[in-house]
């Protein structure tokens, strides 16, 4: 096992990673998550449809880190650069487009001391920092790990925030959401074949299945008050 | 060793040492317990030292419309000075194990109104195990009040021991709560090894002079460093 994959999947590398919640404080504010079985819910919900894009997104730009060191010229600014665009048509509320961002310029500034290099200075060139599942593709092509390594964090990030928002929220068993997030992450996939498509698709055939409510209430929360995670 | 005995010189009280070729403000952390005055302090610290520093604020206070409004009509700074941050029911976490959203909002702020030459961070109301930091701001007010039981400064931990400067807020209403200022100071002085301790009452920006006088001379000592 690569060493480094376990600095990326613990929760405590300071990354940012505990002030967002991927819509379970909005969800539980509008009475959809109330309990440990709505949670796993909302949490299989998320996984097939935001976590399949960030995974497929942290595999692509994964792929293309490697693809170019294999060939010179190869011109990374400009293919993160279409990946982010692509991205961005992909979540269509401001707030959250925001928020990813914001988590990307979190996790640039915790991985560029570890895992220096020319990727992440491309994945940090858009003015307001890369979408977070970008650059964690870029940290973990980086940290020479493999794309479907991305894909497994991709996932994790998202069922542990998730199911650490519901443990400070309502005050859930974390022993038990523990087991709902290894439950729905191994439901949800992807496999490898998956991953190696993934990896070889255009910018612009990358899966494109982000849930309107997800985009609904990420735009609810930003209007939320008194509001104790990011988005 | 119990956990609050810590050792005097485990942190240096000592600015961090000026980068080559980078200079920025005088980040200073001000926490301290819920309800020990920590807002009403930034507040009387904006209006006491607006007018000759150039400031921006952080806070990590748990942040409503209200309060948003509240700070506008009462014009401590111009409100786009000001930006909230969401530490995700965990505002020690946000001060000290991960402070990527903070330091983010930091950055962000200053360089939005460059030159500013103060940051204030302000903590979420947190326990008495709460600490600043080195990676987020380079000195820190820990403030607790004497409603909150005097019993506190003895009681130490990272905040009443290591924090810069200590401030024992609400004095005015000792004697309605039952609590003696003066072993609260004397105890505090026991924790903090020789560090200044002041007492305030916070009822009108002029109770907090003796830390705007404090905060110049920090001002001065970040300006001059070696």
């Amino acid at each position: 096992m690569n060493p480094d994959l376990l600095l990326l999947a613990d929760g405590r590398f300071p990354a940012g990673g505990h002030s967002w919640s991927a819509g379970v404080e909005a969800a539980v504010g509008v009475g959809d998550v109330v309990d440990t079985a709505t949670l796993e819910r909302y949490l299989a919900g998320r996984l097939a449809t935001t976590g399949i894009v960030d995974a497929a997104f942290a595999v692509a730009a994964c792929a293309a880190v490697a693809r170019s060191r294999a060939v010179s010229g190869d011109d990374l600014v400009e293919t993160l650069g279409r990946l982010d665009d692509e991205y961005d048509a992909r979540v269509p509320s401001p707030h959250l487009r925001a928020t990813s961002r914001r988590l990307g310029r979190h996790l640039l500034r915790a991985a560029r001391p570890i895992w220096p290099g020319p990727a992440l200075d491309a994945a940090a060139a858009r003015a307001d920092g890369g979408h977070q599942s970008i650059v964690l593709g870029a940290v973990v092509a980086n940290a020479d790990a493999r794309p479907t390594d991305a894909a497994a964090l991709a996932m994790h990030h998202l069922a542990a925030a998730v199911t650490t928002a519901a443990v400070r929220l309502l005050g859930l068993d974390p022993i038990e959401l523990a087991a709902v997030a290894s439950r729905a992450v191994r439901a949800a996939g992807p496999d490898a074949s998956t991953v190696s498509a993934w990896a070889q698709l255009a910018a612009h055939d990358l899966p494109a299945m982000g849930g309107s409510l997800s985009e609904i209430l990420g735009e609810h929360h930003r209007h939320l008050d008194a509001r104790l995670f990011v988005a | 060793m119990p956990p609050h005995d810590i050792p005097r010189d485990l942190f240096h009280n000592e600015p961090a040492p000026r980068t080559a070729g980078v200079d920025r403000p005088l980040r200073v952390g001000v926490g301290g317990p819920v309800g020990s005055g920590k807002t009403t302090l930034v507040g009387s610290l904006c209006r006491l030292l607006r007018d000759e520093t150039s400031m921006v604020v952080v806070t990590n206070d748990i942040f409503t419309s209200e309060d948003a409004n509240a700070l506008r009509e009462a014009g401590v700074l111009p409100i786009e000075r000001i930006e909230a941050v969401e530490t995700g029911c965990c505002p020690h976490t946000a001060i000290r194990d991960d402070i990527a959203a903070n330091l983010d909002a930091v950055e962000r702020l200053e360089q939005r109104h460059d030159p500013v030459e103060l940051t204030l961070v302000e903590s979420g109301g947190d326990n008495l195990t709460a600490i600043f930091s080195r990676g987020l701001v380079d000195v820190q007010i820990f403030v607790i009040d004497t409603a909150g039981g005097d019993d506190v400064p003895r009681k130490g931990g990272p905040g009443v021991a290591l924090a810069d400067l200590l401030v024992i807020n609400k004095v005015d209403l000792a004697p309605y709560v039952g609590s003696d200022v003066e072993s609260m100071l004397s105890d505090a002085a026991d924790r903090r090894g020789g560090r200044p301790v002041v007492p305030t009452s916070l009822v009108d920006a002029a109770g907090a002079t003796p830390i705007a006088e404090w905060l110049r001379r920090e001002l001065v000592r970040w300006t001059h460093r070696p």
